[in-house]
């Protein structure tokens, strides 16, 4: 047994703080998420040049070969620092399907992505489904050379950011039919799309999809076409790993903040760190922190196990999440006072994401049912 | 013991209920739902209320109040909460204004408090200071006597609504040198005195709800002392009772649970409407419980109340759990409207069709925003201190 870090992975660490120390202070961040763009793509250049995004990406096609490992690494310290810039839906998901897609698509798109030219988010959620990964209104008919796809997608994080998508539909089957779900890589410019851009809670964007007869080459189909579903659950809990990190980094975070700012804040005359009320609350949050670290260890160790221990591996780490987030949330808030709610104050900004990743990807009660059902 | 309601008082619910669905103005019904700042929606409903006598039920008689008996009072809060009107503000009507009926001379009673009544004045509480927050008594915005005139200098923080106010009720020390709490005034200052700055601090989701309040060589006449100098943690510690004891907020979470439950109805698990499910059945009912046993312990409170005892330290209950089922309801909420918690409603002009299903407008800001209510108020951690010492005497 082994829970330490290779040579490589602790130089990944390294240059990965040590660029948002000197890049991604929270003012600077605020700017960020404030400016018209709301992420930074000159940062998406430089984290491309220090390899980060090559990191879990295969040799053959410009990765550096590297696994779930780097992937969380890169997650924990991206959660220390709330960052905004679109890891999760290009490198994990993108990246994600696509080193599973056609060699052409391999070849085509994954140099692409380790080298940061292209963007991807995720059109999987829909406004009536919920969490439930295969209840799809949108549909792809196919036509001669090509599948032909109608239907909405909500909340698509990193939507208005993104030059391709990665699109869920249904090609047959009836729904939530485990068989009949497809895969697709779709332009974002393809004709037929439209989207609407916002800003999240959290500080991300976000597009509501609209395909209106959207024409999608067949060799676009990414996994087997009516049996895409086990390949999309394959990614999300993919995905979901490297937002559990992400959670990790910025509970992290708020321990520590927390911790410091009970140590200077008076009042009775004490810091009001020496209040054991509130020392519980901070061994409690800490303790919320230390289980999170371990069981996303558990699931990123057991992402390539079988369908079942991952899929298990994957809800129980979502279900500790969800739970940890919010309490630590909460408590970083409730011990700031006031000040915990202020713009100005970096705890309230962790605090609204920690609050979000709860809902992303299927929120503490629909895996525990997942985890349930599961046996 | 008796649970059901006189003809009498059946008779004044209907008459309530049909002031209100005449006299709500459309656009202000639900408006309390999310985070409401904007000035002229608080003083529409106040002086709809003000017109008819009915904007402070507790008041009594002989200064404007309707002199309603406690269960008139808690059917007209209902009435309100069903009909989802705006609240009306507690810096006036529930906190210095029961201050100056209690503890003010007549000049103060006559000058001020048909102006809370009529919401001709916006009132602002001064308490908190940035070294004193659940450590109220340390604060040190200082009053020095001159003449006629009090000099204040000082600053106060966690205003809330004070970009509207014309006036501030303070806690300011007199005397330095006295023991903590026994050095404090209460004083009344107009707002619009030279020396008196407001600077916004503004919360998640860039809402401008609270302020701070900067004191530079105020000058505040001697006669704006409410009862004694030096006496002003007496009359503190009488409106923060006060102020807990309308805090439980039951009827309006009753509302906001039913708002849960429709949206329930309305989300779906797998072609199952989520309150069905058992979880969420089960956490639905969990809330409930929780209020039903607040609702008859604020009845309880209020039942002694009317027998004239005060209420006494106990109603930091009400504060605790009041808060913390309004809290508990935010986050159902929340999980209930699943993905659609995710767009930032203050990112939407009111003209604009907002993204996802109407019911999910807002409910995370909401969310994140009513974490304040277990600060505000003395925090919930104060709250349980108080209850330590003076109920169970630890």
């Amino acid at each position: 047994m082994d829970f330490s870090f290779t040579e490589e992975q602790e130089l990944l660490r390294n240059s990965i703080a040590k660029f948002l120390a000197g890049n991604y202070g929270f003012e600077t961040r605020r700017k960020i998420v404030k400016s018209d763009l709301g992420w930074q793509p000159e940062y998406w250049k430089q984290f491309a040049e220090l390899g980060l995004l090559a990191a879990p990406l295969p040799e053959a096609h410009g990765g550096l070969g590297g696994g779930p490992v780097d992937v969380l690494i890169v997650m924990e310290e991206f959660g220390k620092k709330i960052v905004v810039e679109p890891f999760v839906p290009t490198v994990v998901i993108g990246g994600g399907f696509l080193k599973r897609a056609s060699a052409a698509l391999q070849q085509q798109w994954l140099p692409k992505i380790a080298g940061g030219e292209a963007i991807f988010a995720f059109a999987y959620a829909e406004p009536n489904g919920r969490y439930n990964l295969a209840e799809l209104a949108t549909v792809a008919k196919k036509q001669g050379p090509n599948y032909v796809l109608n239907g909405r997608k909500a909340v698509v994080l990193a939507g208005p950011w993104a030059d391709q998508l990665i699109v869920t539909a249904r090609t047959a089957g009836g729904p939530r039919n485990e068989k009949g779900v497809t895969v697709f890589l779709v332009d974002r410019k393809s004709k037929g799309i439209s989207a609407r851009d916002y800003p999240t809670v959290d500080e991300l964007r976000a597009s509501e999809i609209a395909f209106e007869n959207v024409e999608v080459p067949a060799a676009n189909v990414i996994g087997e076409p009516d049996n895409g579903l086990p390949l999309v659950e394959q990614v999300t809990d993919e995905a979901i790993a490297a937002t559990c990190a992400e959670a990790c980094g910025a509970m992290k975070a708020l321990v520590d903040a927390t911790v410091d700012y009970s140590k200077t804040r008076k009042q009775f005359g004490v810091p009001i760190g020496k209040f054991q009320v509130l020392q519980h609350r901070m061994v409690d949050m800490f303790t919320a922190y230390e289980q999170s670290v371990s069981i996303t260890y558990m699931l990123t160790l057991k992402l390539g196990e079988s369908d079942a221990a991952r899929k298990k591996a994957a809800s129980a780490a979502k279900v500790q999440i969800g739970k940890a987030g919010r309490f630590v949330g909460q408590s970083a808030v409730q011990i700031h006072g006031g000040m915990g709610m202020t713009e100005e104050l970096s705890v309230g900004h962790y605090f609204a994401r920690l609050s979000m990743i709860d809902a992303q990807f299927g929120n503490v009660d629909h895996h525990l049912r997942r985890y349930a059902a599961l046996g | 013991m008796d649970l059901t309601f006189s003809p009498q008082e059946e008779a004044f619910r209907r008459e309530v209920r049909s002031f209100i669905a005449e006299n709500l103005p459309p656009d202000l019904k639900g408006r309390s739902r999310r985070d409401m700042t904007s000035k002229d929606d608080f003083v529409r409903w106040h002086k709809i209320l003000a017109k008819k006598g009915w904007v402070a039920p507790a008041w009594p008689r002989e200064y404007g109040g309707p002199g309603w008996s406690v269960t008139q009072r808690y059917i007209f809060n209902e009435e309100c909460a069903e009909a989802e009107t705006p609240l009306v503000l507690p810096f006036g009507i529930a906190m210095v204004g029961p201050v100056i009926y209690t503890f003010g001379n007549d000049e103060q009673k006559k000058k001020f408090l048909p102006r809370i009544l009529s919401g001709d004045d916006w009132w602002c509480q001064g308490y908190s200071e940035p070294g004193a927050g659940s450590d109220l008594a340390s604060l040190k915005t200082r009053a020095v006597r001159e003449g006629g005139h009090y000099i204040v200098n000082g600053q106060k923080t966690w205003t809330t609504l004070a970009q509207y106010a014309n006036w501030i009720f303070c806690l300011v020390r007199t005397d330095p040198d006295a023991k903590q709490q026994e050095g404090i005034s209460f004083l009344l200052i107009d707002m619009n005195t030279p020396g008196i700055t407001v600077k916004p601090i503004i919360v998640l989701g860039g809402v401008h709800e609270v302020n701070e309040v900067f004191f530079d060589n105020v000058k505040v006449p001697v006669e704006n002392r409410i009862g004694e100098e030096n006496k002003g943690w007496t009359y503190a510690k009488f409106l923060l009772v006060h102020e807990r004891s309308g805090i439980a907020g039951v009827a309006r979470s009753k509302k906001a649970i039913e708002r849960l439950r429709q949206i329930g109805e309305a989300e779906k698990v797998d072609g199952t409407p989520l309150v069905d499910t058992e979880e969420f059945a089960r956490k639905i009912s969990e809330v409930e419980i929780e209020l039903s046993a607040l609702e008859f312990t604020e009845l309880r409170t209020l039942a002694q109340e009317s027998k004239g005892r005060m209420a006494g330290p106990e109603s930091s209950i009400l504060k605790i759990k009041g808060t913390e089922i309004q809290q508990r309801i935010t986050e159902l909420t929340l999980e209930a409207v699943g993905y659609y918690g995710f767009p930032d409603y203050h990112a939407f002009n009111d003209n604009e069709y907002p993204v996802g299903p109407d019911y999910a407008l807002g409910q995370s800001s909401h969310y994140l925003n009513m974490r304040k209510a277990s600060i505000y108020g003395g925090s919930n951690e104060i709250q349980r201190n108080i209850i330590a010492k003076m109920v169970l005497g630890l």
